[in-house]
């Protein structure tokens, strides 16, 4: 067997989970790339060389933007526009932690940015910057409560009535939309009455909540980068935190490996769903608000009701890509923005910004074969090991059939020897592996496979001979 | 009142062949969260035939039989968008919800992708006269006129093709194991039936379907206008299927309920008695989705939800 580091890492979950990301990444640009090359033919103001240069802009990112300063601009657009990415990526991902699938992050953060901007643009602070940032966080918190609440009726629903939480999260999206429509239609004051505008609201500058720089827009100047991306980046490893090291973030993720287990070890399991479904929501919802306290981002209301936000809905890749692992999820959604800005660049191609989110589309798709695939490498990974326990076992490995008895006799004879006094814990052990036994066909592999089984189980009689010894 | 429900079957025919497309996938064992994105991407394809045909003029004045033709195209695109789906839950045994997920955006991407290198814009709009009412007859009596005047060659078809579809998947030998597939799928192995064979039929009969239904949706409700939306229709067909407990007179009692209350909304500035409650047209947007909770949180109990949806088939499984 080899040894060292990177057979050891090799081991590591993580790093396999990271393995499958990237390729699921790869094989989504390779689509996306064979997608440029199908639509460089049907057009004809391109050719199959655009389809190439439209493939390195879009690696390049904001990189391909040209001149430096453009560079800069779009750096500094991408992490803003990765904050909301991050927000519902997280959401999307402490749900599926507690083995709930929540498609129903568009409708909170529609909630999340509703709650914020009824407070940021109502209140006028101008000329008083301390009060700007007092609003601001109220803003905030008003907003994550409005998400929190919505987030929690797919939950209730699930855990009350048993109801499947996508379709829930779907109907709940569309009332969302419609709702926030709704709202700020029936609002003339906080409606953008400029030039040129129709169906926009104020933005946070007219009424100077805006959210705080901290000079990061001196950094990466003209672009829209403000403090959203620190507190985003805050919460996921606050969210990490809660859900690896305290009792609550336990409980929500035994809720998602096992309900059952999980209600039959003493939790409240309906809580937890309600719980993880609510932290969602409000997760979600602080992606709204902080996107739309931008002072530069205008909101278009009047036509939110017919088209949910896509930040809710690419939350899912974010999630998935990053395992549902919140650190993860951060780096994620940066490489998300990253190739839309390369989206962004694209007419200088001959494309549109629409390829992007074709890959995008693709890495999720291909994200779904990643079990199939882990399948398949553990289950060559046990062959492996079968086999070599076959060998050790079976000197004449064409007797498959024989063999699988000496098996089950070696085990019955191991059982025995450990625990003479428990016969009855040794007998339902030969029993499982009787069934074992006869349901192999003769074939050496098989046989190995059962020999693996009784391994196995040998440990587990152990420990019980020892307990019924004391 | 002859108006309200013209309206209504107008939007009912989209949702009923739709849900039942739904109901064909599930009942074969696999969840089809990608309806919405069928829909689009037939209706998209179908929009870009029925342009290409309109200009090269092959059926001249016979806009109908066109109409047909692009029907049956866009059913064909859909199933064709399909086979990603059946391919993705089917052979590599992935995350059905996932997958339908993925499956959506990529249709609605795709489309938008498409449409703006094709046509620099998101949006297809279809010669007027294509949208053309079959029938136009005022002098037949109302209760008539509901069916004859102002309806669409769409509806017709729809509705032949559910009754149709409906008795197939009761009565014949083909259609009982497909839905044994969706029950119990290693009992029906064990009697001899090609799990993934079937599973491979209904959900590109549902992914047919759902084409079918776009093209009929963007034809009819959104005026001839093909973009990367559906306005939520292929997630209302799916509530609809729920709520029909995945059975076809549940779901043909559902879609006529709830292209009624779809309905309201876009009509309600057009009907005066709605017009003097004051209420905005959010509100009856609303309606149809707060029903669809009401329901299913009353009828969850007593589900008549296939068994083995959504779980893989894997022969080994006993």
């Amino acid at each position: 067997m080899k040894s060292g580091f990177f057979s050891k890492l090799r081991e590591k979950a993580g790093f396999k989970s990271v393995t499958s990301s990237v390729l699921c990444i790869i094989a989504g640009i390779l689509v996306g790339f064979l997608v440029m090359i199908l639509l460089s033919i049907v057009n004809e103001r391109t050719s199959i060389g655009n389809a190439f240069k439209g493939l390195l802009i879009l690696l390049g990112g904001p990189f391909s933007s040209g001149r430096g300063a453009y560079i800069i601009t779009n750096l500094g657009d991408m992490i803003f526009y990765a904050t909301p990415l991050i927000m519902t990526g997280v959401s999307v991902a402490i749900a599926y932690k507690t083995g709930l699938f929540n498609i129903g992050a568009a409708g909170q953060f529609l909630m999340g940015l509703t709650g914020a901007l009824l407070v940021a643009l109502n209140i006028n602070t101008n000329g008083n910057p301390a009060m700007g940032v007092l609003v601001w966080i109220l803003a905030v918190l008003v907003g994550t409560l409005s998400g929190m609440v919505w987030g929690a009726i797919p939950g209730f629903f699930r855990a009350v009535f048993n109801v499947n939480e996508v379709i829930v999260c779907i109907m709940t999206n569309w009332i969302a939309a419609n709702i926030v429509s709704w709202i700020f239609g029936s609002m003339p004051n906080l409606i953008n009455s400029g030039s040129g505008k129709s169906g926009y609201l104020i933005t946070t500058a007219a009424t100077g909540n805006g959210t705080p720089t901290l000079g990061l827009n001196k950094i990466f100047k003209g672009s829209y980068i403000d403090m959203g991306i620190i507190v985003a980046v805050l919460i996921a490893i606050a969210i990490y935190i809660m859900l690896t090291k305290t009792t609550l973030g336990y409980e929500l993720r035994a809720c998602g490996a096992n309900r059952n287990g999980a209600k039959y070890a003493g939790m409240n399991e309906k809580r937890n769903i309600i719980l993880s479904m609510a932290i969602a929501g409000g997760l979600a919802a602080i992606g709204g608000a902080l996107y739309y306290l931008n002072p530069g981002i205008e909101f278009k209301f009047d036509s939110a009701y017919a088209t949910l936000p896509d930040y809710g809905f690419n939350g899912i890749p974010a999630a998935l890509l990053g395992s549902n692992n919140p650190i993860a999820v951060i780096f994620v959604s940066l490489f998300i923005r990253y190739l839309n800005v390369g989206g962004g660049n694209l007419p200088s191609a001959g494309f549109n910004k629409y390829i992007a989110d074709v890959i995008i589309a693709l890495i999720i798709y291909f994200a779904g074969f990643s079990k199939f695939f882990s399948d398949i490498l553990s289950r060559r990974k046990k062959r492996a090991e079968a086999d070599l326990i076959a060998k050790a076992v079976l000197p004449d490995p064409g007797a498959a059939a024989a063999a699988a008895g000496s098996v089950t006799q070696a085990a019955t004879e191991a059982a025995e020897s450990v625990t003479p006094t428990v016969t009855e814990a040794a007998e339902s052990v030969t029993e499982a592996v009787m069934e074992t036994a006869e349901s192999v066909t003769p074939t050496v592999t098989e046989a190995a496979e059962a020999a693996e089984t009784v391994l196995e189980q040998t440990p587990v009689l152990e420990n019980t001979g020892k307990e019924d010894d004391k | 009142m002859v108006f309200l429900l013209q309206k209504t079957l107008i939007y009912a025919a989209p949702l009923l062949i739709v849900a039942l497309g739904g109901m064909f996938s599930e009942r074969s064992g696999v969840i089809n969260l990608a309806l919405e994105g069928e829909m689009i991407f037939g209706a998209f394809c179908g929009a870009i035939l029925a342009r290409a045909l309109a200009i090269s003029g092959a059926f001249g004045s016979n806009i109908q039989l066109l109409f047909l033709v692009v029907l049956l195209f866009s059913a064909l695109c859909g199933a064709l968008f399909s086979l990603l789906l059946s391919f993705s839950a089917i052979n590599m045994k992935a995350d059905q919800t996932i997958g339908g997920t993925a499956l959506n955006m990529l249709a609605a991407a795709v489309v938008n992708a498409f449409a703006l290198s094709l046509f620099n814009s998101e949006k297809i709009q279809m010669p007027a006269n294509f949208s053309g009412y079959v029938i136009l007859n005022n002098d037949i009596p109302p209760i008539l006129q509901i069916f004859g005047d102002k309806a669409y060659l769409s509806t017709y078809v729809i509705v032949i093709a559910f009754v149709l579809l409906s008795i197939w998947i009761y009565k014949t030998k083909t259609g009982m194991r497909m839905r044994a597939c969706g029950e119990h799928p290693q009992a029906a192995a064990s009697v001899g039936i090609n799990v993934f064979k079937m599973r491979y039929l209904g959900t590109v009969i549902s992914g047919a379907l759902a084409g079918l239904g776009g093209y009929a949706y963007i034809a009819t409700v959104s005026n001839g206008t093909a973009e990367a939306s559906v306005g939520g229709m292929g997630f209302l067909a799916l509530a609809i299927m729920i709520f029909g407990n995945w059975k076809p007179l549940g779901i043909a009692l559902g879609a006529l309920l709830f292209g009624f209350l779809k309905c309201i909304g876009p009509v309600s500035s057009s009907l005066d008695f709605l017009k003097n409650l004051g209420l905005p047209m959010y509100f009856y947007n609303i309606i149809p989705y707060v029903v669809v909770l009401i329901v299913l949180a009353l009828t969850s109990k007593k589900s008549g939800c296939p068994k083995a949806e959504g779980i893989p088939y894997d022969k080994g499984m006993r």
